[in-house]
């Protein structure tokens, strides 16, 4: 029978006594430093500088250090109403992406017909940038666009979903161009990590008489909480980071955070404040990386 | 019976959510101007014509900007593999201190808007005399997608069996070797899938790929800054352009996406 | 255990292999060569390296790149238009870092401002093109607020309004269209929007690279207050703001997302729009007996309107700027001046008469910029001088000033004084002496 797929915790009890490892390797450096130290020496030397001199222009003004810029920041009229998008924008878009992804994969499960077809098509946006989501879904909901055309030819009158009038709409809008642009990377690992759960207990639950949602629920989530829990992370942190689409819809009707970021650095020719955005982003997503981490550690394996 | 039906209406609902601003996108790049001003847009290709797509390509810099996307995706892809793979696997399979620490560390690298950093890190590139070359466009893009790689690799090691690795040792093997026998067949479609992402993030980045270059600008460098400014024809042949290579890359890497976790089933 | 995979694994290994390893290989035989040129010149001698933010559009590339193929013969000019911030980072990084690789960079006025000190001094050309006439009031601005000339005035545009002949049957009776005034205009177009079905006919591009505020702090401030900044505040500011919320409830909403009006034009989604003569060229092409392009209305206190001034410069410490100074001069010439106007819809900076042979949307937007210059009672307003870095922040004023007012719908006065307080707060950071057209004296401040 083949074992479950680890979580990288449950792999420290198979190891039993780390400082082994070195001693297979031999004398010198453990095994662990060598295959890290590549990729972290890299990271150092191409963004240790820039982050310094960037962080660093958040906490600088005119006479040195100054919190002047995080004052400045939060006095903004665009500053508080995009933190409440942003933060509503995440709680609305990941869950529904969630469900999305799994009830796609659950689809696909069932092997349909097509289903290599249907893999490919839901596939595409992955690939496909968020400008050029962006521009799609604009064509779309614009005045003019294919919405209001595709209605025009069903006789019923256009309605401006773009509108800063209709903030609703407006919210609406972006949140079916995010779910669209961004639910095939959730989909794709959440099918990965389908398929690495083998069936038997999924039929073993249904001979002792277990219905369709409690097999999903007790069996077929629990195995696939690792890859829900590296969609959850890289997900989130990239919905904090993305605003292309939302701005190529509703320009800055619906300010976002990382909107405001560009804003101050590009428009408002001011650095220090877009820096200071930018560590409200990296606070958020720090929170958020720390808080899946610890909700989805794995309770039932003993320590 | 009613349940395959009631699947495949799903299946079609979801495709047709998926594919259909697909099609907009070709049908509207190939249809001409003036009947893209009209009200109401043409659904269909009824007005087909390629003299936007022409134009588009026949702009400064479009054959340039491509082969310098597919060299800086191609190159960056070899680096965070040779980069990321190993580290993967050191996280997989080994418990150290900063064990969590070294993969938070490197996603908030990512969690950072980059455009903080635009001046700083084109200093740096001056600096070591690599501003303007594909060689810089790699290296930055080869650190965004490293935190992503790292990730992915070491959920793709934990999949293996560590205890087939170990029998292979108590029968002889080097480490290396059953490194390369047991362990590189079964995670390399993930590995694989590895490289669908980093190709993908490479190819669609443009905000580090504008700061560090001049003259030889990768394609979205080269073309996006402009074509936001363009008339809407444009923006949708250059949308196009900008999604095709993708398409394909996908239909080429597909079978791969699906082995994160280990063989396919 | 495993028992049939492993032979399938082994196939897949070797072909994927295979694969992996050609793909590997190809890798660094394509990185060998550093990189493909997309703007058919590299960085070295010879060639110019010409950084813009204007003619980013498409076709405004091509064209601009075949004239300075077909008239710039002193050098090679790779052209390289981009996006304002990719501009200001460009410059900045190479400047700071002392490693210029651009050579030439031309910009609006609005982009130079807050890069004059990484500008060389281009004295030196300016005395060199006495014979262009450049007129005063450019070469005043072009020392950006310093005392030495930091760009050479490289074309200029102005804003007018294009008015598609369907909209003139409600015109009131009696008015001009060539000489309207703003409550004129209001009553036009409070007709028109009724006359169409609800439907307003007026748009502006309010959008976020809109360049709106320009249209406040040249075009209505001015006409109604005769200042940009010093009257911020005035009776008369409130009379000017009431009056645009009025003009806002006939304006179509879609606005706040237009960048630039002439495709709404085209599309026939608006009939009167407001913008800057280049981005205006494109809506009458195929028609051009169905335009008029007239000029902005006038106020009480007269005809305010709005340079658009580009500029072209030299980044300090850029390799071979020689070269770059002649290609400025190349630029400044007649006979390309005439061109660029042709092809792109951007107006002479030097002396001389218009060019007999133009386009018929072209020539229809000369007379309009004509009408203009010329009225009588015109007022002649600059965009901010010598703000430097903050020009952003000051244009941010005005963009929320119309904000609160016409979208948000908050009363007038204490929004007018909160955002004076703002605008005093940055004026007082920079301290600078007014500019046209208020009356010149330091600190300019909001009274």
């Amino acid at each position: 029978m083949r074992t479950l797929p680890r979580a990288p915790g449950e792999n420290r009890r198979a190891l039993g006594d780390p400082s082994a490892t070195p001693a297979r390797r031999g004398a010198g450096r453990p095994a662990w430093l060598w295959l890290i130290a590549p990729s972290a020496l890299f990271m150092t030397a191409l963004f240790a500088w820039p982050l310094l001199v960037g962080i660093g222009q958040a906490f600088t003004g005119p006479d040195g250090f100054s919190a002047a810029n995080l004052r400045r920041m939060v006095d903004d009229p665009y500053f508080w109403p995009a933190v409440r998008n942003t933060a509503l924008l995440i709680v609305v878009v990941v869950p529904l992406q969630f469900a999305l992804a799994l009830a796609m994969a659950l689809l696909l499960r069932e092997r349909p017909r097509f289903a290599g077809f249907y893999f490919y098509v839901w596939v595409i946006p992955l690939a496909i940038s968020d400008l050029a989501a962006g521009l799609v879904w604009l064509s779309i909901f614009t005045d003019r666009g294919y919405l209001n055309s595709a209605l025009a030819h069903l006789g019923i009158d256009g309605y401006a979903w773009l509108s800063y009038q209709h903030p609703w709409s407006m919210f609406a809008a972006v949140v079916v161009a995010e779910l669209w642009r961004a639910t095939s990377l959730v989909f794709v690992i959440v099918v990965a990590g389908m398929q690495g759960i083998p069936r038997d207990y999924d039929e073993a639950a249904s001979v002792f008489g277990a219905g369709y949602w409690q097999r999903l629920r007790y069996v077929l989530l629990p195995q696939l909480r690792p890859s829900l829990q590296v969609a959850l992370i890289l997900r989130t942190i990239l919905a904090l980071e993305t605003f292309a689409v939302a701005q190529a819809l509703t320009g800055r009707s619906m300010p976002l955070l990382v909107g405001e970021t560009y804003q101050w650095y590009t428009v408002l020719q001011n650095p220090g404040v877009a820096s200071a955005i930018a560590l409200v982003i990296l606070a958020l997503s720090l929170l958020a990386a720390i808080g899946y981490l610890r909700l989805l550690r794995d309770r039932t394996a003993p320590r | 019976m009613r349940n395959r039906v009631g699947l495949h209406l799903a299946c079609l609902a979801v495709t047709a959510f998926v594919g259909v601003p697909i099609y907009l996108v070709a049908l509207a790049a190939f249809t001409s101007r003036t009947a893209l001003n009209e009200f109401p847009v043409p659904l269909g290709p009824t007005d087909v014509s390629t003299e936007t797509m022409r134009g588009f390509l026949a702009t400064t810099g479009v054959t340039g900007g491509f082969l310098n996307s597919l060299m800086v995706g191609l190159a960056t892809v070899v680096l965070t593999l040779v980069l990321g793979a190993p580290a993967g696997y050191a996280v997989a399979r080994y418990a150290f201190r900063g064990h969590d620490s070294y993969q938070l560390l490197l996603l908030l690298t990512r969690a950072l808007p980059i455009v903080v950093l635009s001046v700083p890190l084109a200093r740096v590139f001056l600096r070591i005399g690599l501003y303007d070359t594909t060689y810089a466009v790699t290296l930055l893009h080869t650190a965004l997608a490293l935190p992503t790689a790292v990730l992915i690799s070491s959920a793709v090691f934990v999949g293996v069996p560590r205890e087939q690795e170990e029998a292979a040792t108590v029968f002889g093997a080097t480490p290396a070797k059953a490194f390369l026998r047991i362990v590189v067949p079964q995670a390399l479609p993930g590995i694989a899938a590895v490289a669908v992402f980093t190709f993908v993030l490479s190819w669609n980045e443009v905000l580090g790929a504008t700061i560090l270059t001049l003259n030889q600008r990768t394609l979205p460098a080269q073309v996006l800054t402009t074509l936001s400014d363009s008339p809407l024809a444009y923006r949708f042949a250059g949308g196009l352009a900008l999604v095709l290579p993708a398409l394909v890359f996908i239909a080429v890497m597909r079978r791969y996406l699906l082995n994160i976790w280990g063989t396919l089933r | 255990m495993r028992s049939e995979p492993l032979k399938t694994d082994v196939t897949i290994t070797r072909r994927t292999l295979l694969g992996l390893g050609l793909g590997a290989a190809a890798a660094p035989v394509l990185a060998a060569c550093s990189g493909v040129s997309t703007t058919g010149t590299q960085s070295g001698p010879g060639a110019v390296n010409f950084l813009s933010t204007q003619f980013t559009p498409i076709e405004e590339r091509q064209r601009f790149e075949k004239i300075l193929a077909d008239h710039v013969k002193d050098a090679k000019v790779g052209f390289n238009p981009v996006d304002a911030s990719t501009f200001s980072t460009t410059v900045k990084s190479q400047v700071d870092a002392g490693d210029v690789k651009v050579n030439l960079i031309g910009g609006l006025h609005g982009d130079l401002a807050p890069l004059a000190d990484k500008l060389a001094d281009l004295d030196d050309v300016l005395s060199g093109l006495s014979d262009r006439g450049f007129a005063s009031d450019l070469t005043e601005l072009a020392k950006l607020g310093g005392s030495t000339t930091k760009y050479i005035p490289w074309m200029q545009a102005t804003y007018l309004l294009a008015v598609n002949k369907k909209a003139l049957q409600w015109l009131p009776s009696g008015a001009d269209v060539q000489k309207l005034t703003y409550d004129q205009f209001l009553a036009w177009m409070t007709a028109a929007k009724s006359g169409n079905g609800g439907k307003p006919v007026f748009g502006f591009g309010a959008g976020p690279k809109g360049l709106y505020h320009r249209f406040f702090q040249g075009f209505l401030l001015p006409s109604f207050t005769g200042g940009q900044v010093t009257t911020f505040r005035s009776a008369d500011a409130v009379t000017a703001w009431q009056y645009m919320k009025e003009l806002w409830a006939q304006t179509a909403p879609a606005s706040t997302a237009y960048d630039f009006v002439q495709e709404p034009l085209q599309r026939g989604e608006i009939l009167v729009g407001f913008d800057h003569v280049a981005r205006l060229a494109a809506a009458p092409k195929d028609k051009p007996d169905d335009w008029l392009m007239v000029p902005a209305p006038s106020g009480p206190k007269g005809l305010g309107y709005m340079l658009v001034i580009a500029g072209l410069g030299v980044p300090k410490g850029a390799a071979d700027a020689d070269r770059a100074k002649s290609v400025i001069k190349a630029l400044t010439t007649p006979a390309i001046q005439s061109e660029v106007l042709r092809q792109n819809a951007f107006f002479p900076v030097v002396k001389g008469d218009l060019p007999a042979e133009l386009p018929a949307p072209i020539r229809l937007e000369a007379s309009g910029v004509q009408a203009q210059q010329g009225t009588g009672g015109a007022i002649v307003a600059l965009p901010p001088v010598g703000v430097g870095a903050k020009d952003g922040e000051v244009a941010q004023v005005y963009k929320d000033t119309f904000k609160e007012i016409c979208l948000d719908g908050k009363p007038i006065r204490p929004v007018l004084d909160a955002q004076a307080a703002k605008l005093n707060a940055i004026l007082d950071q920079i301290k600078v002496a007014c500019w046209k057209p208020d009356p010149a004296g330091t600190p300019c401040r909001v009274a």
